[in-house]
């Protein structure tokens, strides 16, 4: 039995099992946190087998799902979607424990979509068939539409609405695209279709790719999201349950900057060089933008929601430089974005729990009340802004290194982002936790041994990934270099397939966009 | 062709499903006279079930000897044999539906078992029409009876004004429809559908175009009013609000898609030769019926009537599969009419049992809480509202899949796009039903539920399965329904 497809089916399998259970089972909760748990330390499994060769497809598993149509159960972990998928099943657990004490209420429900959540993430992160990605890609959506409008605050119905409504907008663009491929390449699946393309069994003409490209790129932008896509997010994180918005942070963004990766660069890195410098430049904008609206935030959640897409926007801007360092520093901080933000989201929620609030106004002094939850908030702030020796640090300064390798001035307009993240987030800080505690606040209590548990969890990879990038980094970046050289390949096949329109033996992109054009005339 | 030749046995076999239900439905009419009680009633009904499902049957034998009837007024094919079981199908789970409702509203008669039946004969020989006459009068025989079933409850105002609609328009839409075969014959001087593709494709053709045109022009403004299409679709609204809500069901499955059968066989055969003049006209009115039939749910704010647009809607995505015009775009329209049964039948039954008696709870937020009072039907009814999305692993996503697919294998890639995002706009309006459901405290419906009656339970079990299974293992059912779509189109020749 393949370890991948036990990772996959077992928080499947426990869906089932805690929607059978009673109403209120006392089982549901250690049910739930025994297969988080368990589904973590099984996805650990994966790990040796992807470090040996990240470059290609491991742990694979391909069956004949739907044989009419030639649709194939294909599900495979390279050095990329591997640390995406350990980062899931951690955080899931995280996720589990601490909806143990944050939700109050029908928790049997709440678990059990918790559980579903993961395997459409898990799915998301390994499908290497087009049709199983789209599968996956919905899959997620579900639960967590039911999570926010379910549990979420007084407007959570319309927070869920909105956040449904955009990410399923995309979505049903980026389905169209995948039939229109699957139509031409007569195949849903990924390693198919890329060695067509390579191969040129498989064209495209320009226009076409743009367009398919386009379609991929609105599902993901909105999941990510990128501005101006981004305003169903602050309100989503806003009105979400703490677990929720922990994990739509967290993990679900991840979806779409992994989309991206695998899909808009793996399957259409021309139009994607095309369009670098309009995404670059929202992803800039983005950066700023978001830190910008982060510090004027009066609300925690809203300031780390609007942090998110400033740290969201480096990830873009890293994968969009084409450069080995933007791209490796682009997925190392997919996976420490998630548990740097992972980390203040579950302190939030500690604190909303014990204030019944939100606002920064409502608290102040909580570091002479509660100093051991100051001190790991303070240490994920830290990290969030991108302290060396933390998670982040690692990937911003990557992410720019690779934007200062292409062109300079945007390592320059995104290091602004850095310099703004240490003022909201230590301004937040400072109204929050320092100062005289008043009234209610005097009474707040420290984190107790159960809240120190998923804190633990988040703390260790949140300074080894600062300390001890060798883990990370070899396979992300053999993967990355694999579509990176790639989509060089592709371009120079191009070029070299018509020397007589390349003016003077020049590589000018205009000469580029001609092979292109003539291909398309031919 | 002019020498009478009795029919023979193998005809009679491959009639043999009407057979029964005729005189299932005629015994039944007897039978009324003579029973009183109304667990004796109740009987009535679990024999009109027997009888359908023996009409399954006859089905399917009559398929293993497939073959035309009837000097080629029927074909009894693997399309014509898929119809037949559906509406069969959609006529079982409406009845078995329907036993609790009537009982609810003190109207438990022989008749209206009847006259499911007598409406099932109509569908199926509409499913197996080879010649216009029989398709008038199969959907005659079909519209009838649903023009009585839509107004069965005499004292209740609203049955009596969906009736009397439904009937006034459909009779409308009949009198087009019969206009256009007139034309058909006088030009062509045959109403056989085969005949109709031979001298159209013939290259000897001296028949008048713009003549063959408009005949065929008024059959398609009779085949859209049947099937609820733009711009003739303000009837259904109307009636399926005000019609009892296992007829609902009923009508918004059954009779349409008999007609979405007939609809495409006589299009893709019969005026197969003349597809440029038509394709464009149904690529406007696919449109038009997606947008119309998805913005004006947006604003509904009673279940049934939302509903009712959103079947509306369905009716265009499906005209998307009739303007690919080819193999896999009528195999993906008998897919789609498959899982739209299965999740419509399954969404009916949830609001009969909740609606209570004289349909007094079928506005959206009388849902409220169901998912706190009944987990069970509350997350059943979610497969049904995410399968009429079109959320994967559902039947529905698989169908739309399916359409759009062959919508782009026919290059039909703006009304692949429009249809899509219309896809979207939808998921709006199903939400508000799944938010009343799992997002909000229960109100006077859900508080005062009565247990879900055993008929109910079945019809809302087996039909949310059949939309899992529909969309996670679609191959069984895809590999007939594009064999069945190729023995139709390939019989026809190059």
């Amino acid at each position: 039995m393949s370890i991948l497809l036990l990772t996959l089916f077992l928080p499947l399998a426990g869906f089932f099992v805690l929607l059978l259970l009673p109403r209120n089972s006392p089982l549901a909760s250690p049910l739930a946190r025994g297969i988080a748990i368990l589904t973590a330390v099984l996805s650990w499994g994966l790990i040796a087998p992807a470090l040996q060769s990240p470059a290609t497809y491991t742990s694979s598993i391909d069956i004949l799902w739907i044989s009419s149509l030639g649709i194939h159960f294909h599900l495979g972990v390279d050095g990329i979607s591997l640390w995406l998928v350990v980062l899931t099943t951690l955080l899931m657990v995280v996720g589990v424990w601490i909806s143990d004490s944050l939700i109050l209420e029908r928790k049997k429900s709440f678990l059990a979509l918790l559980l579903l959540f993961e395997f459409g993430l898990i799915g998301v992160f390994t499908a290497l068939d087009l049709f199983v990605f789209y599968v996956f890609w919905e899959v997620a959506l579900i639960p967590m539409y039911l999570m926010v409008g379910g549990w979420g605050g007084p407007r959570r119905v319309h927070a869920a609405v909105k956040f449904f409504l955009f990410t399923f907008l995309g979505s049903v663009m980026m389905l169209g695209a995948i039939i229109y491929i699957a139509a031409q390449a007569e195949s849903f699946d990924y390693r198919q279709i890329i060695a067509g393309l390579s191969s040129g069994t498989l064209r495209f003409s320009s226009n076409e790719q743009l367009f398919l490209f386009l379609a991929f790129l609105l599902a993901f932008a909105i999941k990510i999201p990128i501005f101006p896509l981004h305003t169903w997010q602050p309100f989503a994180y806003e009105q979400a349950p703490a677990p929720a918005t922990f994990l739509l942070a967290a993990v679900m963004s991840k979806m779409g900057t992994y989309g991206l990766v695998r899909f808009c660069m793996g399957l259409f890195p021309n139009a994607a060089h095309r369009c670098a410098d309009w995404i670059i430049v929202l992803a800039i904008t983005g950066i700023v933008y978001g830190a910008c609206i982060a510090i004027v935030q009066s609300n925690i959640k809203r300031l780390i929601a609007y942090s998110s897409i400033s740290h969201l926007g480096f990830i873009v801007l890293g994968l969009f430089t084409f450069d080995q360092r933007g791209a490796d520093g682009a997925v190392y901080q997919m996976v420490a974005h998630g548990v740097s933000t992972g980390a203040l989201f579950v302190l939030a929620g500690y604190l909303e729990r014990r204030r019944g609030s939100m606002e920064i106004g409502d608290f102040g002094g909580i570091a002479t009340v509660a100093p051991s939850l100051s001190s790991v908030f303070l240490i994920a702030t830290l990290a969030s802004i991108g302290l060396p020796a933390l998670c982040n640090f690692v990937g911003e300064f990557l992410v720019l290194q690779g934007a200062a390798n292409v062109h300079f001035w945007w390592a320059v307009y995104a290091a602004t982002g850095v310099i703004l993240s240490a003022i909201y987030m230590l301004w937040m800080y400072q109204r929050t936790f320092y100062g005289k505690a008043q009234g209610v606040n005097e009474s707040l209590t420290d984190l107790t041994p159960s809240e120190w548990a998923p804190v633990l969890v988040l703390l260790v990879p949140l300074v080894w990934m600062g300390v001890y990038t060798q883990t990370f980094l070899p396979a992300i970046s053999s993967a990355n270099a694999q579509w990176i050289s790639q989509s060089q390949a592709r371009d120079e096949v191009q070029v070299k397939l018509y020397p007589a329109l390349r003016p003077n033996g020049g590589l000018a992109p205009a000469s580029i966009s001609a092979a292109l054009a003539g291909r398309v005339a031919k | 062709m002019n020498e009478i030749n009795p029919p023979q046995a193998a005809e009679y076999l491959r009639f043999l499903p009407e057979i029964i239900l005729i005189v299932a439905g005629a015994l039944l009419m007897v039978l009324e006279g003579v029973t009183t009680t109304p667990a004796q009633k109740r009987r009535l009904g679990y024999f009109a079930l027997a009888a359908i499902a023996a009409a399954m049957l006859g089905g399917v034998a009559a398929n293993n000897n497939s073959g035309q009837a009837f000097h080629r007024m029927l074909t009894v094919d693997g399309y014509g044999t898929f119809f037949r079981e559906l509406v069969l199908g959609v006529g079982f789970f409406c009845l078995l539906s329907s036993f609790e409702y009537l009982r609810r509203e003190g109207a438990e008669t022989g008749e209206f078992y009847a006259l499911v039946l007598f409406s099932l004969v109509g569908q199926c020989i509409l499913a197996t029409a080879n010649d216009l006459l029989m398709v008038f009068i199969g959907l005659e025989v079909s519209s009838i009876a649903s023009y009585i079933l839509a107004g069965f409850l005499r004292g209740d105002r609203r049955n009596n004004e969906s009736a009397l609609k439904y009937f006034l328009l459909g009779s409308f839409a009949t009198a087009f429809l019969l206009y256009g075969m007139a034309w058909i014959y006088g030009i062509l001087g045959s109403t056989n559908i085969d005949d109709i593709h031979n001298v159209l494709s013939g290259t000897d053709r001296i028949v008048p175009l713009p003549l063959i045109g408009m005949a065929a022009a008024l059959t398609f403004v009779g085949f859209a009013f049947k099937v609820s299409a733009a711009p003739f679709q303000s009837w259904a609204p109307d009636v399926y609000q005000g019609a009892p809500a296992p007829v609902s069901a009923f009508l918004s499955a059954g009779p349409k898609a008999a007609a979405f059968a007939v609809f495409f066989r006589v299009f893709m055969t019969g005026f197969g030769p003349i597809n440029g003049r038509w394709v464009p006209l149904v690529w406007a009115c696919a449109l038009l019926t997606m947008i119309i039939g998805n913005f004006a749910a947006l604003a509904q704010t009673n279940v049934k009537r939302l509903l009712a647009y959103s079947s509306i809607a369905h009716a265009g995505y499906i005209l998307v599969a009739l303007t690919a015009d080819s193999q896999v775009g009528m195999a993906a329209m008998m897919f789609y009419l498959a899982s739209y049964g299965l999740m419509n039948v399954g969404v009916f039954a949830v609001i009969n049992h909740v609606a209570n008696r004289h349909e007094k709870f079928v506005h959206i937020s009388d849902f409220a809480g169901l998912g706190k009072r009944e987990p069970a039907t509350a997350a059943l009814l979610t497969v049904f509202v995410l399968s009429l999305i079109g959320v994967p692993l559902t039947g529905g996503f698989f169908a739309k899949f399916y359409v759009f697919r062959a919508a782009l294998d026919s290059h039909l890639i703006w009304l692949t796009v429009l249809g899509l995002l219309n896809s979207a706009v939808a998921a709006y309006y199903y939400l508000k039903i799944l938010a009343a459901v799992y997002m909000q405290e229960p109100g006077e419906a859900t508080s005062t539920l009565q247990p879900l009656e055993p008929g109910l339970r079945l019809t809302i079990w087996a039909t949310a399965l059949g939309t899992l299974l529909l969309g996670i293992f679609p191959s069984a059912l895809i590999g007939f329904v594009s064999n069945s779509a190729a023995t139709v189109l390939g019989k026809l020749g190059p």
